[in-house]
């Protein structure tokens, strides 16, 4: 039987997987595109490689656990995972790394686990941890920002370097590469150099690295729209850049001659992504208001002990598969009182 | 359980009741020393190798050990024999002894080998105690070596690399090189592949015995209607 409502404005959410993922893939174009502004087209090509592995593994291994394939084809989780994955990695990054980390993403972090929604971790991050540790070195094969405007490489080189690992004629791997700011800062004080004569190089622009912080700027524009459009709630971002910029802030005032200032750890590497795109992840993070808040501390925390001592240079992706570790955890802590009852679980006897 | 036949005894350490896909017991060296083939079977071996002398010898003093002191009694046999094992591996094949390192030592503290002395060898005779020993054993052997063949293919794209450490030096070129200019895999050779590969070999079984168990009803089905008609 339907009821017919006449009074009030009920507004009848429609939130399917579908609508949320698309989305949040609208979210994330404004920082794609100051990507491929600033890295070249090897972004984009990387983003639909990933995307189009992501769902061919999807597809595949729906037919295995002889589940619907278009009904879960069509969600669009593959779709974000192969994306957020194609922006983690260095823009110039082979084909067979993508096909081995997106598929190993989609299958064992994702499927093996019981597809969407019983995935303990967040597959993109496993898919690009599995990268990372495997692949050391044409994963750190950055570029230093160019402009789309002139850009490093044109599309048809950019293509030969995925797919056939061919450069152009006369450059090699150590004339086009560079390290990221990140990678600068760390190895830079590692050999005992000053931050203020590091961070006076090129490389560096207005409060992080060159082009860096305008990317992290979009994904922080993007992020904001979904807040807008209450795709994501408020606590994990909050949580995650507020543990940040204080723990660094905190370093940062007692030596800033080791410790780059809060907002440089803000913007640079994937932070802003991490914040907005990864941290607030239905499925592998923390499903209270509270603990989501805990969540993205822990993992602002982490991102700082990592880029700060660690042996990577960025760790937003450890930072966030070592918090769903915990997410379980956090949720039994941090369970909101129900309506009618005073804490978790008791009775209320007035 | 004294009545079990030999075919039986075989069947469980080989499948039925593996020491390291059903018992999973001995994960910590199954794990650890699982990175290449050879490593695997020098393991595995020397395991097979503990768990016979420690099997015959429980079996052999089954009737004169009370109760109350066996567990002591077993280790200290375990014990004696692990050590032995080791002085002869530090003799004969010293490079894999200094790869296998803390492995050896750490054989003695198995649990599939106490757990066989306690279960099986303390309670039957020496012959099926050896059968067993010999099953079990190499049962350990075939899963290790399964798992590290998967790790080294996948991680170096090599199977046997290194096979002189144990079959001396005839044997160097049994290495097979499965990719030329094989850019490594290093999940498989690290730590999360040992974890991995096991819990994909753990699934293969599963699955074969689901196939099996399916068979084997199917066949029952057939065999009880066909009388009817």
């Amino acid at each position: 039987m339907r009821f017919k409502t006449f009074t009030s404005p009920h507004m009848s959410p429609v939130r399917s997987v579908h609508r949320v993922m698309r989305q949040v893939l609208y979210g994330l174009l404004p920082g794609t595109a100051a990507m491929a502004w600033f890295f070249g087209w090897g972004v984009l090509v990387n983003v639909l490689l990933a995307v189009t592995v992501a769902l061919a593994t999807e597809a595949l291994m729906l037919l295995l656990r002889r589940r619907p394939v278009r009904p879960f084809i069509t969600d669009l989780s593959a779709v974000v995972a192969g994306w957020l994955f194609a922006l983690a990695i260095p823009p110039l990054t082979p084909w067979w790394i993508t096909l081995v980390g997106v598929a190993f993403a989609m299958a064992v972090a994702k499927h093996l686990y019981g597809g969407l929604g019983y995935n303990p971790f967040n597959p993109a991050m496993i898919g690009y941890v599995v990268a990372v540790i495997s692949f050391p070195r044409e994963m750190t094969l950055w570029i230093p920002p160019g402009t789309l405007a002139d850009p490093a490489f044109t599309f048809s080189q950019t293509l030969g370097i995925i797919f056939q690992g061919q450069l152009p004629a006369g450059l090699s791997w150590d004339a086009v590469t560079s390290a990221t700011p990140l990678d600068r800062i760390q190895s830079g004080l590692g050999v005992g150099q000053p931050l203020g004569a590091i961070q006076d190089t090129p490389l560096f622009g207005f409060v992080a690295g060159r082009g860096w912080e305008w990317i992290n700027l979009a994904f922080l524009a993007g992020g904001l729209w979904l807040l807008h459009r209450r795709v994501i709630t408020w606590q994990a971002p909050a949580g995650m850049l507020g543990a940040l910029f204080l723990i660094s802030g905190l370093f940062w005032l007692m030596d800033p001659a080791a410790y780059p200032d809060p907002l440089f750890q803000l913007f640079s590497g994937a932070a802003m992504l991490g914040a907005f795109f990864i941290a607030t992840d239905p499925v592998s993070g923390s499903a209270t208001p509270g603990g989501r808040l805990l969540f993205g501390a822990g993992v602002g925390l982490l991102v700082f002990i990592i880029r700060s001592w660690g042996a990577y240079a960025e760790g937003v992706a450890f930072a966030v598969l070592l918090m769903n570790m915990m997410a379980p955890t956090i949720d039994q802590y941090t369970q909101p009182r129900v309506f009618g009852r005073r804490a978790r679980g008791q009775e209320d006897q007035g | 359980m004294s009545t079990r036949s030999y075919r039986r005894i075989v069947a469980d350490g080989f499948w039925h009741n593996n020491p390291g896909l059903v018992q999973l017991l001995g994960l910590c060296p199954l794990l650890a020393i699982s990175g290449t083939v050879v490593n695997a079977l020098g393991l595995g071996l020397a395991t097979t190798l503990t768990l016979v002398a420690s099997n015959l010898s429980v079996s052999a003093i089954r009737n004169w050990v009370r109760p109350e002191i066996r567990i002591p009694v077993y280790v200290l046999i375990i014990a004696s024999v692990v050590t032995a094992i080791e002085l002869a591996m530090n003799a004969y094949f010293h490079e894999l002894y200094l790869i296998l390192g803390i492995f050896i030592p750490l054989i003695v503290t198995n649990c599939a080998i106490i757990g066989r002395a306690e279960a099986f060898a303390s309670k039957n005779p020496m012959p099926r105690a050896l059968v067993d020993a010999l099953a079990m054993g190499l049962g350990f052997t075939a899963v290790l070596v399964a798992l590290g063949g998967l790790r080294e293919a996948l991680g170096q794209g090599t199977l046997f690399a290194q096979a002189h450490l144990m079959f001396g030096d005839m044997a160097r070129g049994l290495t097979l090189t499965l990719v030329e200019d094989y850019r490594g895999f290093l999940l498989a050779v690290l730590p999360p592949g040992a974890f991995i590969g096991l819990g994909l070999l753990l699934a293969l079984k599963n699955a074969v015995d689901e196939h099996l168990e399916r068979r084997a009803a199917r066949r029952r089905a057939a065999m009880t209607e066909q009388p009817q008609t």
